[in-house]
């Protein structure tokens, strides 16, 4: 019987030859992510890292994004703490204030490559299924043990197949497709799971490693374990682009023989505009039949849409117009390599232009802690991946998610629009 | 047992309201936040020994582990649903938050019904009717009987070193 992605990377990190759903595996993760929460996490073992150390000073990867620059007293010394951390340990991979969202630094880094193991205290680690690598989120205790260990367990997954045919007519965009599937199995639906995403060669090289991290990174908004798609030219080239050698990593990929809990397909040219209603990521509508609703904050960018081509997308829409008056259009972009690209490319001056004021790159208002944040009654529609209640930092605020270009296109006058009727 | 029902998908940001996460990490600050945003007579009314009985996929959303500890601080028995976001219940093994997992007794929960829990025999009683859930993995059950994660990891760091 032939074995699925997460069954091949758990056996192989786990020294067996093969694993069945369910067993339980101990393994050595390659990374270990953690942000503004590392000063949390070395709080639980202040006398453990005098004793032993951090296990190996490759493993972690800190970058510090949640609420940055520093918000107050207390953030700014939680900062602090984790810069001094970091220097005492000689920690080789960590990134301060103003490099950029945590997810899309370990991927620009090169940290994340086909066939590794990562796992973060942040539940979107999901992400890096985009170029094939096995991530998924833990909690702050179990970063702190691994900081001492370097080992966890897992108990391997049962995996959902996901099968993409024929390609994406835009404006519509890899966030239609997520949502959409969301929408589908429900919030819960790839709970305890992982999904592999599967396509023709057309098909898949019709997605960007850019477009797959939209999709991955917003597995675990249907609950999954990870998301993650194979690695081919897109990704082989993506990761030389960063400067990324083959012979660094050995891609990993389902067998044909694979056998699966469910499988799925979509046809990626009948897939709508969609937008996910408060308070659930999978109360998801198409556009077009729900549109006109008004909104006061637009937000375009944060870990599932601020890289250069959301960013483009939108400013082609807004290009020469301004956004409505009632609105305000805050652009977050994921790292400051991606504000670099934006700001040399002329995008940045096209967003401006229109009327958008730019955060500096972070998690920003995506969580509610400072720029941004709601006022009781009012609504943001945003291509963050989540809308609970109080999630920007009011419960009587509502957030609806979509795409760069649904987002764009109905800044111009601040109601929900459909933007394949302004594109 | 007094039983704290709630519904499908109740996310993080609901136990515990993002914007504190960067400021609320102790077992005494997170306590007056928990379930702020999803049940206001919660956090002050909370009493050791209540239990939490909740539908599918409890937890989903962020990985911030403090209502899992607030939880656990409160003094809950146990939360029992029909399922659980898997970040959450990792989180709950590792601070010894006792989560059961059993669909066909919260679906036969009906409000005013008496609950009672046997963790070791996995056993619920439900208005009189009685529900097995599983027992947890043995490599499981070691950190849970060690005390949570860290204690765990301690014991196995000073037999290693």
């Amino acid at each position: 019987m032939g074995m699925t992605f997460a069954e091949k990377v758990l056996a192989k990190a786990a020294g067996l030859p093969e694993v069945e759903p369910g067993q339980i595996v101990t393994v050595k993760p390659d990374h270990l992510l953690t942000h503004d929460n590392t000063a949390a996490i070395i709080g639980k073992i202040e006398g453990d890292l005098e004793k032993y150390g951090v296990v190996n000073e490759e493993l972690p990867i800190i970058v510090l994004d949640h609420v940055v620059p520093a918000a107050n007293e207390k953030t700014a010394t939680g900062h602090a703490r984790v810069r001094e951390f970091a220097a005492k340990h000689d920690l080789s991979n960590f990134y301060d204030v103003g490099t950029g969202v945590c997810h899309q630094v370990v991927v620009e880094k090169g940290h994340a490559l086909p066939g590794r193991v990562l796992v973060g205290s942040d539940s979107h680690t999901c992400s890096y299924g985009a170029v094939n690598a096995f991530s998924t989120g833990i909690d702050r205790t179990e970063a702190a043990a691994l900081l001492l260990t370097g080992e966890t367990w897992f108990r391997v997954p049962p995996t959902v197949k996901v099968t993409l045919r024929k390609k994406l007519q835009p404006p519509v965009s890899a966030k239609d497709v997520i949502l959409t599937i969301i929408g589908d199995i429900s919030a819960g639906g790839a709970t305890y799971q992982a999904v592999e995403f599967h396509g023709s060669v057309d098909t898949l090289s019709s997605l960007s490693v850019e477009d797959r991290f939209t999709i991955s990174n917003m597995g675990i908004e249907m609950g999954a374990k990870i998301a993650v798609f194979p690695c081919d030219e897109v990704t082989d080239e993506y990761l030389k682009s960063l400067g990324v050698s083959r012979d660094d990593y050995e891609p990993v990929w389902a067998d044909p023989d694979a056998e699966y809990a469910g499988e799925l397909y979509y046809d990626l040219s009948a897939i709508e505009p969609a937008v996910a209603f408060p308070h659930k990521v999978d109360n998801v509508k198409e556009v077009k039949d729900v549109e006109g609703l008004e909104f006061q904050q637009a937000l375009l960018g944060t870990c599932t849409n601020g890289r250069a081509s959301d960013l483009r997308a939108a400013a082609a829409i807004l290009e020469g117009k301004k956004v409505a008056p009632s609105v305000r259009l805050l652009v977050l972009p994921a790292s400051r390599a991606v504000l670099s690209e934006v700001l040399e490319d002329g995008t940045l001056e096209k967003l401006v232009d229109a009327g958008a004021l730019v955060l500096p790159v972070g998690c920003g208002p995506c969580l509610g802690a400072h720029q941004g944040v709601l006022a009781p009654g009012e609504r943001c529609l945003s291509t963050a991946n989540r809308n609970f209640k109080g999630r920007m930092g009011c419960k009587e605020a509502e957030i609806y998610l979509a795409s760069p270009q649904t987002v764009a296109a109905s800044a111009l006058s601040g109601r929900l629009t459909d933007p394949r009727r302004v594109a | 047992m007094r039983v704290w029902r709630y519904a499908d998908d109740i996310n993080t940001d609901m136990l515990f309201p993002g914007k504190y996460t960067y400021t609320c990490s102790t077992p005494e600050e997170i306590r007056p936040h928990l379930l702020e945003d999803l049940d206001p007579e919660f956090a002050g009314n909370v009493k050791p020994g209540d239990v939490i009985m909740a539908g599918a996929n409890f937890g989903c959303g962020s990985s911030r582990e403090q209502p899992v500890v607030g939880l656990k601080d409160a003094g809950i028995a146990a939360v029992v649903a029909e399922s659980f976001a898997r970040i959450f219940y990792r989180a709950a093994i590792n601070q010894g938050l006792v989560l059961v997992e059993a669909p066909e007794a919260v679906k036969a929960y009906r409000e005013g019904d008496e609950v009672a829990l046997d963790v070791e025999s996995g056993k619920i009683t439900v208005g009189g009717r009685d529900f097995s859930f599983p027992p947890l993995p043995p490599e499981i059950l070691a950190i849970r009987d060690a005390g949570g994660l860290l204690p765990y990891a301690r014991k196995k760091l000073a037999g290693s070193r």
